[in-house]
């Protein structure tokens, strides 16, 4: 069987906000992007699943807010710009670590805290970093104004980069937001503003918490648009347009993109006292953004039945070997307790927990 | 820009003065060998922010009024006219966004200067100097600096009354991570200010309004391009054997009236001027503490949990308490929200009477 290199695909039209035409309704997968997304796809899956798994071992703790079912936000997005450009998300954020470069292994032993995590196991779940990619923030909407600021750094420095700048559909009511959407629109700043609207805010549906859940429309002045954010294509293309939106000098814009998580809000919640089981079976079954990519590229011989088995079971393969390093790497050093409370910073000393207890901190 | 000139003066006897007024209001003289320039702490920041500007183009002002209106207080007068829009940023009334687009843009390479119109307004954006800016640098272990500077007055003004006049130096200097700062005199100013914008971390400048348009006398030293004043290092402004008065900011002043009275009678006050409110100079304390044996700390901030508070604690924890033949007093404002009336007012925080019957005390007179 000849496998085809490439394929034209048409994709759902999104809705416009103060936008005469939006992304093109057709979007061209190659066989190599579409192995890729699907690899990414399912790394990112499998990492969440195993996240499950460890923090029901209590092996991971605390906060835990995961991914499932918005695999084609993190993977769609990130295609859609360069890693060059900046980003910025809440805390729902493992994907969005890998996307921007953290490694399984560094994302994981994060997650259980051990000194190989990504942040040196300081952070935890909601506090992971890397290059042009900041974090993971607990505080709901606290990330938006940032999100501008490192915007307004990239128009300030001229260097054509642009920040993309995410929240959920609950942090969308949180004042700051609007505050950010008039500076930015203001004063033209290249932002990508992302509202994953997964339809619940912790516990609470769209239609309880939002006057008006047109969330793409929200921003009022900034042209928007609604996109589909189980199809993995819809949001490269819209991402890509948006982009360009910010690219060109025009300034903010908005993309709702419509989601699903599998899981509760987070791990202490099972997620199925404020919807039913069906709704999310049902999303499972018709919208899963793996499946919907997977049956694309078989029904239209992209790609063989056994490739994609054996990138499944080297994707097995690299959570099994990430998580064993995650539970057998050690804790961070005590010594480690009060560093890097500063940057570029001579030793200081710091008040333990009795006066005289003196602990060292060094940059 | 326009400058005025005014009489110029000559007077021998081994002192000459020159009197030229330009649009900065500097006062030039020339004492001895000495040069002495009288600098209001008004242009002391606005100089401070003028050099850091120059020297680094990283470095820019964002806050409301600080552009075309000159700012509120007038403190970054003609910075606007000298660098524009892309580096002095008038924002819209917005603390919480506007100091959090602040924040990422120190993340992303920048080094903002965050003004708040006063601190009380920082209330508003709290949550983006503690939770995005002074925890950063520490939860992602290092990979994530953020070298912003927030500044802006603090405590109280006149005639301004409760929700303008609040001091925030126990509030901020409460938490890890962030470096606060409370200048008294010019030179305070100058030099605090530009160690702060030249800090890799977040450093919150705690200016008093009251302060702003009073002179003080700076050395060539203080006035060079260069001049920094190391952040956490408290100065011993007046030295003394027989109480040791502990201030900052306005409140130094008052110090340094309440023991130039005292001084008359014989009592010699040691006045500490701590610049900074964290990290604490506990050394500079305890060492004269083991001179006098009396503290006395002063401060317009209320009283409980406040910084007299804390250096209550720490005295005690240390080696200095043996020294001590009383205990620390500690002379704050009043523990009430602040009334309008001029004479309640004036009852609210420490006046120098306060100061001189808190020493008389402390010394059993």
């Amino acid at each position: 069987m000849r496998l085809v290199s490439e394929f034209k695909f048409f994709i759902v039209k999104c809705d416009l906000h103060k936008l005469e035409e939006g992304p093109p309704v057709q979007a061209v997968l190659t066989r190599e992007e579409g192995l890729q997304y699907y690899r990414t796809m399912q790394i990112m899956r499998r990492m969440e699943l195993k996240a499950d798994q460890l923090y029901k071992q209590k092996i991971i703790r605390g906060f835990c807010h995961l991914y499932d079912g918005q695999e084609a936000c993190a993977v769609g997005i990130e295609a859609g710009i360069n890693l060059t450009d900046h980003l910025i998300t809440a805390y729902r954020a493992h994907g969005y670590t890998l996307t921007r470069g953290g490694t399984v292994r560094e994302i994981m032993a994060e997650l259980t805290g051990r000194r190989g995590g990504i942040a040196k196991g300081k952070g935890g779940s909601m506090h992971m970093y890397a290059k042009n990619f900041y974090g993971g923030n607990g505080i709901v909407g606290a990330q938006v104004p940032l999100g501008a600021g490192v915007a307004l750094a990239c128009k300030y420095q001229g260097k054509n980069e642009l920040c993309v700048c995410l929240y959920g559909d609950g942090a969308a009511n949180q004042g700051q937001i609007f505050e950010t959407y008039n500076m930015a629109s203001l004063w033209k700043l290249p932002c990508i503003f992302i509202c994953e609207n997964n339809r619940y805010g912790m516990g609470t549906s769209v239609e309880r918490a939002a006057a008006s859940t047109d969330y793409y429309k929200r921003g009022d002045f900034i042209p928007g648009l609604r996109v589909d954010g189980m199809d993995i294509l819809c949001v490269r293309e819209a991402t890509k347009f948006a982009a360009d939106h910010c690219r060109s000098g025009k300034g903010p814009i908005i993309m709702e993109l419509q989601t699903y998580r599998y899981h509760g809000h987070s791990m202490s919640d099972p997620g199925i006292s404020y919807r039913t089981r069906e709704e999310i079976q049902e999303v499972r079954s018709k919208s899963d953004p793996i499946s919907m990519l997977k049956d694309r590229m078989l029904n239209n011989n992209m790609a063989s039945v056994e490739e994609l088995k054996e990138i499944d079971v080297e994707v097995r393969k690299e959570i099994e070997d990430a998580a064993q390093f995650a539970t057998t790497d050690p804790e961070p050093p005590l010594e480690d307790l009060c560093n890097h409370i500063f940057h570029n910073e001579p030793p200081l000393e710091v008040r333990g927990t009795n006066p005289w207890v003196k602990l060292k901190s060094v940059s | 820009m326009s400058s005025l000139f005014s009489s110029l003066k000559m007077m021998t006897k081994g002192a000459m003065r020159c009197v030229l007024i330009t649009n900065h209001l500097k006062f030039f003289e020339t004492i001895g060998n000495f040069q002495l320039l009288q600098v209001t702490v008004r242009d002391a920041l606005n100089q401070a922010m003028d050099e850091e500007l120059e020297r680094d183009e990283r470095v820019f002002l964002l806050g409301e009024e600080v552009a075309q209106y000159d700012g509120a207080y007038k403190v970054s007068r003609g910075l606007w006219k000298k660098y524009g829009d892309k580096r002095i940023i008038d924002t819209p009334i917005s603390e919480m966004g506007f100091a959090g687009i602040a924040v990422g843009a120190a993340m992303a390479g920048l080094r903002p200067i965050c003004e708040f119109m006063t601190f009380n307004f920082s209330m508003q954006a709290i949550d983006q100097v503690i939770n995005s800016a002074a925890k950063t640098c520490y939860m992602s272990a290092g990979l994530q600096a953020v070298p912003i500077v927030f500044r802006g007055p603090n405590g109280a003004s006149a005639g301004v009354a409760a929700q303008h006049s609040q001091c925030f130096a126990a509030w901020y200097g409460h938490c890890p991570g962030l470096k606060v700062v409370s200048p008294w005199n010019s030179e305070d100013a100058r030099g605090l200010l530009k160690s702060a914008i030249r800090d890799d971390n977040p450093v919150v400048v705690l200016e008093n309004e009251l302060m702003y348009g009073v002179a003080f006398e700076v050395s060539e030293q203080g006035l060079s391009k260069d001049f920094t004043i190391p952040i956490g290092k408290a100065k011993v402004e007046r030295p003394g054997n027989h109480v040791t008065l502990v201030s900052h900011s306005r409140m130094v002043g008052h110090c340094l009236d309440a023991a130039a009275v005292l001084a008359k009678e014989g009592i010699e006050c040691e006045v500490i001027n701590l610049r900074t409110i964290r990290p604490l100079d506990v050394e500079t304390i305890e060492a004269s503490v083991v001179k006098t044996n009396h503290l006395i700390t002063v401060e317009g901030g209320w009283p409980q949990f406040g910084v007299g508070a804390e250096i209550c604690a720490r005295i005690m924890e240390g080696p200095a308490f043996n020294y001590l033949d009383a205990p620390v007093i500690r002379v704050t404002g009043v523990d009430i929200p602040m009334p309008y009336a001029k004479i309640l007012e004036d009852n609210s925080t420490p006046q120098i009477k306060d100061i001189i019957f808190s020493v008389k005390k402390t010394l059993n007179m």
